[in-house]
């Protein structure tokens, strides 16, 4: 299993190989397309994580000690960068999840997603993702 | 020889060459900016009255007896008489500095709506308001226990106007609708609605959020009670706006804020008003950007409302039909009568991805509810993607939003 910073790190190179604005979003758009639709039971307020524009539909698990999320979002260039944020923190423990720096984000040239004023709803996401590897955690804690 | 266009008297190079900002580049490209409705560029005239401003003459106004305090006073004052004369009011002191239609409408709602309502009133709004004309509506119905109604809006986007006849009854006391809609550019029969409102008794506030900018403004034709204006929409400063009232109402109105400058004598047992339009005006004012603003008006007379309105419209009429050319694409708001705001939607496209891959080719709209979250539910969209034109926009930036689009769109199916 690759750490999040190898992942990160290979998503930093798959970006390397574009030259234009439009390569880079058209990979985006892409991964948005392929992104597993989450079942429509999930898709209520409780799972919401709403911005100005767009919203987000967020759950996690769970299992083994490690985090699964699955997501999913009504704009399709969110629903790209969510399923990036998915494979690098997906299948990651707790603890890991709540320390990464997601430097990649800024690396690739989409750090202008997470500013306030994009409102997308990707900036709760990373945030939502880390509360609930937070509340795991405690979970855990209060088990040992 | 070529015969000359009819245009010679509006030369847009010329218009353009006024604001500093449309030279700069966005993603390395040539900005082209068309969120006009949102706020509008400023011209070097309006930046360097501005500095102008504290450069040389800031001083705090109507108190002292300096040479800075008498000219800054001069210069603060020479705006109202400007503002005055812009949308043809009576009297000066009709003219009250706020900070924008925000501040305006709150102004109304919270002095003369909290103290002349009762349970049982009605207040008038239409469904295509701002939500700064609602919420500050809803506070006040939920003080006063009076009803909130909507004119509603038919597919085009126009109110329905036999609905509104048909709301129009005696415990209408205030009607409040949008002068020119930001989301649809629909221009309202305004002086239908007046006329009807005063036949009943009832009061009338026009926002002018982005009529003032467009239409010829004459309060005193309207006779609108209240008219609400935003400066940074009309090439002005942010920050700084206008209530217009008609003299007895603001009269007989309590004041909104107490504090420096709105008193005549202030004793610990009785505080007595000063006289308008400074009962008003508490505090001291943000008097750089009202200085600003009179630079701002004198700015648009020159170049002529007229000649701006019809570039405007040639604007708005030619992206219409390049809009209409584009493969699923809906336009929201089809009125007969429009400002210069595109409106529209692209079936399966989010708006927001839209304005992302814009941005991307420096075109600069903007894309959601425009604040006009009940207008977006009734025609079942979560939002539109809106290019709203100015005096300094062109065909030719037109045609880079086209093709930016279609690449965008391309991109995104
Ligand atoms: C129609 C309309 N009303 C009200 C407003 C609020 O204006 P401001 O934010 O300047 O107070 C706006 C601008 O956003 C508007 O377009």
């Amino acid at each position: 299993m690759k750490s999040i910073v190898e992942i990160e790190e290979e998503i930093v190179e798959d970006f390397s190989l574009f030259d234009s604005w439009d390569e880079k979003y058209e990979y985006i758009i892409d991964m948005g397309k392929k992104l597993k639709p989450l079942e429509d039971e999930h898709k209520k307020e409780e799972n919401k994580i709403k911005g100005c524009q767009s919203t987000v539909w967020m759950v996690s698990e769970l299992k083994d000690g490690k985090i699964y999320y699955r997501a999913e979002s009504d704009a399709v260039i969110v629903k790209g960068l969510v399923s990036l944020l998915i494979r690098v923190l997906s299948g990651h423990a707790p603890t890991e999840i709540i320390n990464a720096k997601l430097d990649f984000i800024d690396k690739i040239g989409m750090k202008q997603h997470l500013a306030q004023t994009r409102s997308n709803g990707l900036l709760s996401m990373v945030k939502q993702m880390k509360l609930d590897a937070t509340v795991y955690l405690a979970q855990q804690a209060s088990k040992n | 020889m070529q015969a000359t266009s009819l245009h010679t008297a509006f030369d847009v190079d010329q218009v353009r060459r006024h604001f500093p900002i449309l030279k700069r580049e966005v993603k390395g490209k040539p900005l082209v900016y068309f969120d006009n409705a949102a706020t509008t560029q400023k011209p070097v005239e309006v930046i360097d009255a501005l500095t102008g401003y504290y450069q040389y003459f800031n001083a705090n106004i109507h108190r002292g007896i300096h040479s800075l305090a008498e000219e800054a006073t001069a210069a603060y004052e020479a705006t109202r008489d400007t503002v005055q004369q812009f949308i043809n009011a009576n009297q000066r002191e009709e003219i009250i500095f706020t900070r924008g239609v925000t501040e305006s409408i709150n102004l109304v709602a919270y002095t003369w709506a909290r103290t002349n309502l009762k349970a049982g009133d009605e207040i008038l709004i239409s469904g295509m308001e701002h939500h700064s004309n609602i919420v500050p509506w809803q506070l006040i119905t939920e003080m006063t226990g009076a009803k909130l109604k909507v004119i509603p809006v038919d597919d085009n986007g126009e109110l329905m106007m036999d609905e509104f006849h048909k709301l129009l009854n005696e415990k209408v006391k205030l009607v409040s609708v949008v002068h020119a809609s930001n989301s649809l550019g629909t221009i309202n029969p305004v002086k239908e609605i007046i006329d009807s409102a005063h036949k009943i008794g009832a009061i009338v506030m026009l926002d002018g959020a982005q009529s003032t900018v467009h239409l010829d403004i004459d309060v005193q034709e309207l006779d609108c009670d209240f008219f609400a204006i935003s400066s940074h929409k009309v090439y002005g400063p942010t920050g700084i706006g206008v209530l217009y009232g008609k003299r007895a109402l603001l009269e007989a109105m309590p004041p909104f804020m107490g504090g420096g400058e709105m008193i005549k004598d202030v004793s610990f047992e009785k505080t007595t008003w000063n006289e308008l339009p400074y009962k008003f005006e508490a505090g001291t004012p943000n008097i750089a950007d009202t200085v600003a603003l009179k630079a701002a008006i004198d700015f648009v007379q020159r170049i002529g409302k007229k000649q701006i309105r019809m570039h405007e419209d040639e604007l708005l009429r030619y992206a219409t039909e390049e809009l209409q050319n584009i493969d699923g694409i809906r336009l929201i708001g089809t009125a007969k009568q429009k400002v210069s705001v595109a409106s529209f939607v692209v079936e399966g496209v989010h708006p927001q991805d839209l304005g992302i891959l814009l941005d991307n080719q420096g075109v600069a709209v903007r894309t959601g509810h425009h604040c006009t979250q009940p207008l977006m539910n009734r025609f079942g969209i979560p939002g539109t993607t809106r290019a709203s034109f100015a005096m300094y926009n062109t065909k030719d930036e037109i045609d880079v939003m086209i093709n930016a689009l279609n690449k965008a769109i391309n991109l995104l199916r």
